[in-house]
C-alpha cells in the first residue's frame, strides 16, 4: 500500500446473489458501489432458479426482496450490459476501465411496460430458458428483472441491422424511451478495492453425447428442468415433455453429466448436482402426483447442512429411487419419443428402462468470461479455469487489492456462495477501512409539516401508465369517480406518474391543497411506493402518509378482456385505500445508539479469523474462550489435503490477535450472564480473575464443534482401533509402525437413525490420511469402507489419486455393516463387496474409525443464553438457510465456523470474515434506525401476558417488569406483525397495518 | 356500490377478498400482472407484511357483513 488516501468505493463485477451479496454488504458498511454486470439485468442463475433445497423455498421469492435493496440502495450503482475491460493503478486506488453496451432503450424513461417486445417482430430463442422458450429482440431478462426495464438484443434487431428497416417498437413505446442510436459507452471508474464475482455457467448438455441432449426432444439439462418448473418458464410451470407436451408419468436423472469425468467432461465435482436432483425429483412429483423418478448416480453427496434430511425425506416420503449405475447408452424410441436408459449395476450386469423425460444434472463450469477477465484484472485463474486462491487465505486473488466472491472460486451451492460473498465483502471493508465512509452518500429532506390537528385532505392520483392501464382501465372514470368519495380534495390524472415532471406536480398539489395523505393509483407498491414516498418527503410531508392502489399488475393487466369489471375493480381498490389512507398516522423511525465493540465467542481458527477481521476494521473485539489455549479443533488438523500446514496458520493467527490493540482476550473465561440487545448489550464474563462486566454492541458465536466418539467397531476396546484424528496424530508424529494393512470404516455413528446428517469432513479426513499412508509406504494396503465418497468440488481429484494409488474403496450400506472382530493384535473386518458380490475378510493392523462431529458442549446453554434456536441436530440455526447464512434471525447476533454446521478450515475462515462483515454492517452505523411499519403497544390495554414475546421471532418484544408491559425494540422489530396476531387485547398495533386501517379497506370493499 | 348489471342479471359472482402477505403472494400477484396471467376480476387484494398479522377478525369481519368470500395468501 502506498501512502496515497484510498477511495472509499468498491467495484463489484457480477450481478448474481454473489455480487448483490457484496454490494449490500459493502454499501451497509460504508462504501460506494458499483455493481457491473454483464446482462441487461442483475440476478443471476438464481433468478433462473424454481426451488431451492433444503427448505423448498422459491428462489424468485427469496430472493426479491434483495433485488429491491440492490436496486435501491442509495449508495449502489447498478451498471448493466457492461464488462470490466481494464484495471490500472494501484490497490487502494484503482482505475477501472469499464465498457458498457449500449441497451438501446433508456432506463430512465422505461416504464416496464412491454410494448416494444409486443410489438418486436423478431422472436429467438430465450437463453433464460435455456432456449426452450422464445423470447423477442426487445425483451426483458426476466419478469421481476431488476432494474425493471427492456433491453433490445443487438444481434437480433431488424433496425440495428438496417437502419430503414421496422422500428416498430419505436412506435409501440408510450415513453418515448427506445433509442437505436444510443452509443456504446466506456466509463471510467475510481475505485479503492475490487470484487469479482462472475458466477459460473452450465456445464453443455452434450458432453456426453450418448445421453442424447439436442438429439432427443425428451431429454433436457437441470436447468432447462428448473425452467419447466418455474411458474415463470416457457410452461408457465406446468410440468410437460418438450416433445409433445403431455405430462410425463417416469422421469429419469442422470448424475455427473460432465463432472467427475476426466475423459469427456470435468475432474471435479460440481457439488450441487446430487441436491438439487433431489429437489427436482420431489418438487416434480408435487409438480404430478403419483410420478416416478429415478436417480442414476455415482455417490449422492448430501454433504452440507440438513441436506441428508433432505436426501431421507426424497427417499423415503416421496418415494425417489436412487441406483448407483453407469450409464450406457440412451436411445429414444421413435413412436412414443420415450428416452430408453440402459445402465450397468454394480455387481456388473446390465439393465434397462424407459422414462418419459430423461434430465442430466450438468454440473458448473468457469464462466466463459473468465479468461478475459483475469486478464483485464491480472489476476491469476486456477488449472481448471476458476479463479485462484490460496487455501488459508480464501477469497484473496493474486493481485492486492482484487477479491473473489461465489462461484467465481469453486462450484458451490447459494449459502456457500452467499457467505464467499460476504467474505470477499469483508476482506474488500478490511482492506480499504481507512476511506469508510469518504463516498457514501446520504439525502436531506426539508422539515415535516404536523398535520396531527388536520382533517384527511387525500389526492388520488391516477395513472394511465402509457396506455397499460389506460387501454383497460377507464382511468377517467376512476379519477373522477375517486372526487366523490369522501375526504378526497383533489383527483389528478398521469400518463405516467413516476415520470419527473409528475413527481414534481405531486408535490405542487400537496402544497397547493394543503394535501395530507396521498394515494397513487398505478403500479405494484413494490416497486414504486418508495419514489411516491420520498416526493411527499420531499413535499414536507410525513412519506407514511401515503398508499397505492394497484390497478396495473392486480387489474388491466389481469383482466384485459373485461374493461367494465376492470375499471370497478379499479374503483374498489381506489376506495380502499382512500378508506385506509384518511386512517395513516405519521410514521417517525427511532433513533439508537450503538455500541462499536464486538463480542466473539470461541477462540478457534473462526473466532480468531473473525475477531482480526474486525480489529483490522477498526473495531474492539471482546474475544472469550473458554480453554486456557486459544486455536480450537485446528489443533489436532496437522495437515491439510493441499498440503498446507495448519498449525502455522494457527500460531500466526495466535499471535496476531495476541498482538492486535482493538482484541481484548479472555482465556479460560466464559460468558455467564446476558442482558441487552444489538447495540447494546452488557454482559458478564466468568473469567480466571473473577467476573468481568464487558458491553458491545453485537455478537458472533464461533464456538466450534467437538470429535464424536463411538462405542462401535471394538472402539477403546482394542488397541488397533483408533479414529480418524487418533490416526492423523500418529501419522503427523511417530507413524504407524510396521502397519501394512490398514481399514477405514466411514459414517460410523454418521447417516443413521441417531445422528442423521453427514459430517462432511470424514471423507475428506479419510482420503487425506489415505494418501498420507501411501505416501509413506506405498506398500501399505488401505481399505476405505464407505456408503458414498463426499469429496466435494475439487476434492474429488484426492479421491481420484487415491484410487490412483491402489486405495481400495469398498461400499456398504446401512442394512449389511462390516462386522468387526479382535484376532490377536490385529483386527478382522467382514465386509460384503458388492461388486465382487462377496464377503471380504480384511486381517487388519490398524481399523480407523470416521466418527464425525457433534455439537459443542454446551451449545443449548448458549443457545438459551442469547435466546437463538438450534436445529433439529444441535447446531445454530441461522436466520435464513439460503441467503441469510451467518445471521440468526435476531440483528446483531453472527455465527460462523463449525457452531454453524461441520467444515473445512478454509470454509471457517471464509464464514468468520462474512460473520465480521456482516456485524460490521450494523457497527458502522452511525445510529441505528429502526423501520418505519413497526409494532406498537397501548400500554393501557397490554395485559402484560407475554404471547407476543413469545411470536417474535426477533428477540425485539420484551416485558417491563416495572409497568408489566410487552414493550416494543423498534430497531430489532421487522415489522412482520405476527406480535400483532397474537395479542389477545389489541393493544398491540402494527404501524401502516393498524387494525382500524385494515378493517376500514375491508369496510370499504364490502361498502 | 354498483353492481355490474350483468352480474345481476348472469349468475352470482363472488366478491372475494384477499389479505396476502408482501413478500410471497403480493408478490405473486405482481407476477400474474407482468406475465399477464388473465383471472377472474372477483378478488380485491388487501396487502399485509406478514400473514401472520391477519387477525381472524379480518376474516370474520367481512363475512357478516354480508361479503362472499375471505383468502388468506402468506
Amino acid at each position: 500500500m502506498t501512502d496515497k488516501k484510498q477511495i472509499g468505493a468498491v467495484l463489484v463485477v457480477g450481478g448474481g446473489i454473489s455480487g448483490m451479496q457484496s454490494a449490500l454488504d459493502l454499501a451497509e458498511s460504508g462504501y460506494r458501489v458499483y455493481l457491473v454486470e454483464k446482462k441487461p439485468a442483475i440476478g443471476g442463475t438464481m433468478a433462473r432458479l424454481d426451488k431451492t433445497f433444503p427448505t423448498n423455498d422459491c428462489a424468485m421469492c427469496t430472493m426479491s426482496p434483495k433485488l429491491v435493496d440492490v436496486g435501491r440502495h442509495l449508495n449502489i450503482e447498478i451498471i448493466t450490459g457492461a464488462e470490466l475491460v481494464d484495471l490500472t493503478g494501484e490497490p487502494g486506488n484503482f482505475k477501472a476501465k469499464v465498457l458498457q453496451q449500449a441497451r438501446y432503450v433508456s432506463l430512465e424513461k422505461c416504464i416496464g411496460c412491454g410494448a416494444c417486445a409486443e410489438a418486436c417482430p423478431v422472436k429467438v430463442d430465450d437463453d433464460f430458458d435455456g432456449g426452450l422458450g422464445k423470447r423477442k429482440a426487445a425483451y426483458k431478462l426476466y419478469a421481476q428483472a431488476t432494474p425493471n426495464a427492456y433491453a433490445i438484443d443487438k444481434g437480433k434487431c431488424l433496425k440495428l441491422k438496417n437502419p430503414k428497416a421496422c422500428g416498430k417498437c419505436l412506435k409501440a413505446c408510450p415513453a418515448n424511451a427506445i433509442d437505436h442510436d444510443m452509443p456504446d459507452n466506456t466509463l471510467e471508474l475510481e475505485v479503492g478495492a475490487v470484487v469479482l464475482s462472475p458466477g459460473f455457467e452450465p456445464m453443455d448438455g452434450n458432453l456426453r453425447e450418448e445421453f442424447g441432449w439436442g438429439r432427443y426432444q425428451n431429454v433436457v439439462t437441470s436447468l432447462q428442468f428448473e425452467r419447466l418448473l418455474s411458474a415463470s418458464g416457457p410452461t408457465m410451470g406446468h410440468l410437460v415433455r418438450p416433445s409433445d407436451h403431455v405430462e410425463p408419468k417416469k422421469i429419469a436423472f442422470i448424475q455427473c453429466a460432465g463432472s467427475r469425468d476426466s475423459a469427456k467432461g470435468n475432474p471435479y465435482c460440481s457439488a450441487v448436482c446430487c441436491m438439487y436432483a433431489t429437489k427436482h425429483a420431489i418438487i416434480a412429483q408435487e409438480h404430478e402426483p403419483g410420478l416416478e423418478t429415478k436417480v442414476f448416480y455415482m455417490d449422492i453427496r448430501a454433504y452440507g447442512k440438513d441436506f441428508e434430511k433432505y436426501y431421507d425425506r426424497a427417499r423415503l416420503q416421496h418415494g425417489v429411487k436412487y441406483e448407483k449405475a453407469m450409464i450406457s447408452t440412451v436411445k429414444e424410441d421413435p413412436s412414443t419419443k420415450s428416452v430408453i436408459v440402459r445402465y450397468r449395476t454394480p455387481d456388473g450386469s446390465f439393465a434397462e428402462e424407459t422414462f418419459d423425460m430423461l434430465v442430466l444434472s450438468v454440473g458448473l463450469k468457469p464462466s466463459s468470461g473468465n479468461a478475459a477477465l483475469a486478464k483485464a484484472c491480472d489476476i491469476q485463474l486456477d488449472e481448471f479455469g476458476f479463479c485462484k486462491t490460496a487455501e488459508f487465505t480464501p477469497g484473496q486473488t493474486t493481485r492486492e487489492g482484487v477479491f473473489a466472491g461465489g462461484a467465481f472460486c469453486a462450484p458451490k451451492d447459494i449459502p456457500e456462495t452467499v457467505v464467499d460473498a460476504s467474505a470477499a465483502a469483508a476482506n474488500a471493508a478490511k482492506f480499504l477501512s481507512s476511506a469508510r465512509g469518504t463516498l457514501s452518500q446520504v439525502k436531506t429532506y426539508p422539515t415535516e409539516r404536523d398535520i396531527t390537528q388536520e382533517d384527511p385532505r387525500v389526492g388520488v392520483f391516477v395513472c394511465n401508465c402509457g396506455i397499460n392501464i389506460g387501454s383497460v382501465v377507464r382511468v377517467p372514470e376512476v379519477a373522477e369517480y375517486a372526487k366523490s368519495i369522501p375526504g378526497v380534495v383533489h383527483t389528478e390524472e398521469f400518463l405516467f406518474s413516476c415520470s419527473q415532471d409528475s413527481i414534481e406536480k405531486i408535490k405542487d398539489r400537496i402544497n397547493e391543497h394543503k394535501l395530507n395523505r396521498v394515494v397513487v393509483a398505478s403500479c405494484t407498491p413494490r416497486t414504486h411506493a418508495p419514489l411516491f414516498m420520498s416526493s411527499l418527503k420531499e413535499a414536507g410531508l410525513n412519506s407514511y402518509l401515503f398508499e397505492q392502489a394497484n390497478i396495473r399488475e392486480h387489474a388491466s393487466w389481469v383482466h384485459r378482456d373485461h374493461p367494465d369489471a376492470a375499471t370497478e375493480k379499479a374503483k374498489d381498490l381506489v376506495r380502499m385505500a382512500v378508506a385506509k389512507v384518511k386512517l395513516l398516522k405519521p410514521v417517525y423511525t427511532s433513533f439508537m445508539d450503538i455500541n462499536r465493540q464486538a463480542m466473539v465467542i470461541g477462540g478457534g481458527v473462526a473466532g480468531m479469523a473473525n475477531a482480526l477481521n474486525l480489529a483490522g476494521q477498526g473495531f474492539k473485539v471482546i474475544l472469550v474462550e473458554r480453554e486456557d489455549k486459544l486455536g480450537g479443533n485446528a489443533l489436532e488438523v496437522k495437515y491439510t489435503m493441499k498440503g498446507n500446514d495448519p498449525a502455522q496458520l494457527v500460531d500466526q493467527l495466535i499471535q496476531d490477535v495476541k498482538n492486535h490493540p482493538n482484541i481484548d482476550l479472555n482465556l479460560t473465561s466464559t460468558v455467564k450472564e446476558v442482558s441487552g440487545y444489538l447495540g447494546n448489550y452488557k454482559t458478564t464474563l466468568a473469567t480466571p480473575d473473577g467476573d468481568k462486566k464487558v458491553e458491545h454492541g453485537v455478537v458472533i458465536i464461533a464456538t466450534g464443534a467437538d470429535p464424536a466418539s463411538t462405542n462401535e467397531y471394538l472402539y477403546g476396546q482394542h488397541a488397533g482401533v483408533l479414529t480418524q484424528r487418533e490416526l492423523e496424530n500418529k501419522l503427523a508424529g511417530p507413524g504407524i509402525g510396521e502397519a501394512q494393512n490398514i481399514v477405514m470404516i466411514q459414517c460410523v455413528g454418521s447417516r443413521n437413525e441417531e445422528r442423521p446428517y453427514c459430517s462432511r469432513i470424514c471423507c475428506y479426513s479419510a482420503i487425506k490420511n489415505a494418501l498420507k499412508i501411501k505416501e509413506l509406504n506405498p506398500a501399505a494396503n488401505v481399505f476405505v469402507i464407505y456408503r458414498d465418497i463426499r469429496t466435494y468440488g475439487f476434492y474429488e481429484t484426492y479421491y481420484a489419486e487415491a484410487r490412483k494409488k491402489g486405495v481400495i474403496f469398498v461400499r456398504y450400506t446401512l442394512d449389511d455393516k462390516p462386522q468387526v472382530e479382535a484376532n490377536g493384535d490385529k483386527v478382522k473386518v467382514k465386509v460384503k463387496d458388492p461388486i465382487l458380490n462377496k464377503v471380504l475378510e480384511l486381517d487388519t493392523d490398524l481399523l480407523v474409525l470416521s466418527t464425525g462431529v457433534v455439537p459443542a458442549k454446551g451449545t443449548d446453554a448458549l443457545s438459551q443464553t442469547f435466546k437463538v434456536t438450534l436445529n433439529a441436530d444441535g447446531y445454530f440455526l441461522e436466520a435464513h438457510m439460503k441467503l441469510r447464512p451467518i445471521d440468526f434471525a435476531a440483528d446483531g447476533l453472527y455465527l460462523c465456523g463449525f457452531a454453524h454446521s461441520p467444515k473445512l478450515i478454509e470454509e471457517s475462515i471464509a464464514q468468520a470474515n462474512a460473520a465480521a462483515v456482516r456485524a460490521v454492517t450494523m457497527l458502522s452505523k452511525d445510529k441505528l434506525e429502526s423501520l418505519g411499519n413497526v409494532a406498537q403497544v397501548n400500554p393501557k390495554w397490554c395485559k402484560g401476558c407475554g404471547l407476543c414475546i413469545e411470536a417474535c421471532a426477533y428477540g425485539a418484544r420484551y416485558m417491563n417488569e416495572l409497568t408489566n408491559v410487552a414493550e416494543v425494540l423498534d430497531v430489532l422489530c421487522q415489522g412482520c406483525g405476527a406480535c400483532v396476531a397474537s395479542c389477545p387485547s389489541g393493544a398491540c398495533q402494527q404501524k401502516g397495518f393498524e387494525k382500524e386501517q385494515i378493517i376500514a379497506m375491508l369496510d370499504a370493499c364490502n361498502g | 356500490m354498483s353492481v355490474p348489471e350483468q352480474k345481476v342479471q348472469t349468475e352470482f359472482e363472488p366478491k372475494i377478498i384477499a389479505i396476502v402477505c408482501n413478500w410471497c403472494t403480493y408478490t405473486g400477484a405482481d407476477l400474474a400482472g407482468t406475465s399477464r396471467i388473465q383471472y377472474p376480476p372477483n378478488v380485491r387484494i388487501i396487502r399485509v407484511m406478514c400473514s401472520g398479522a391477519v387477525d381472524p377478525l379480518y376474516m370474520i369481519k367481512p363475512i357478516l357483513d354480508g361479503g362472499d368470500a375471505v383468502l388468506v395468501g402468506g
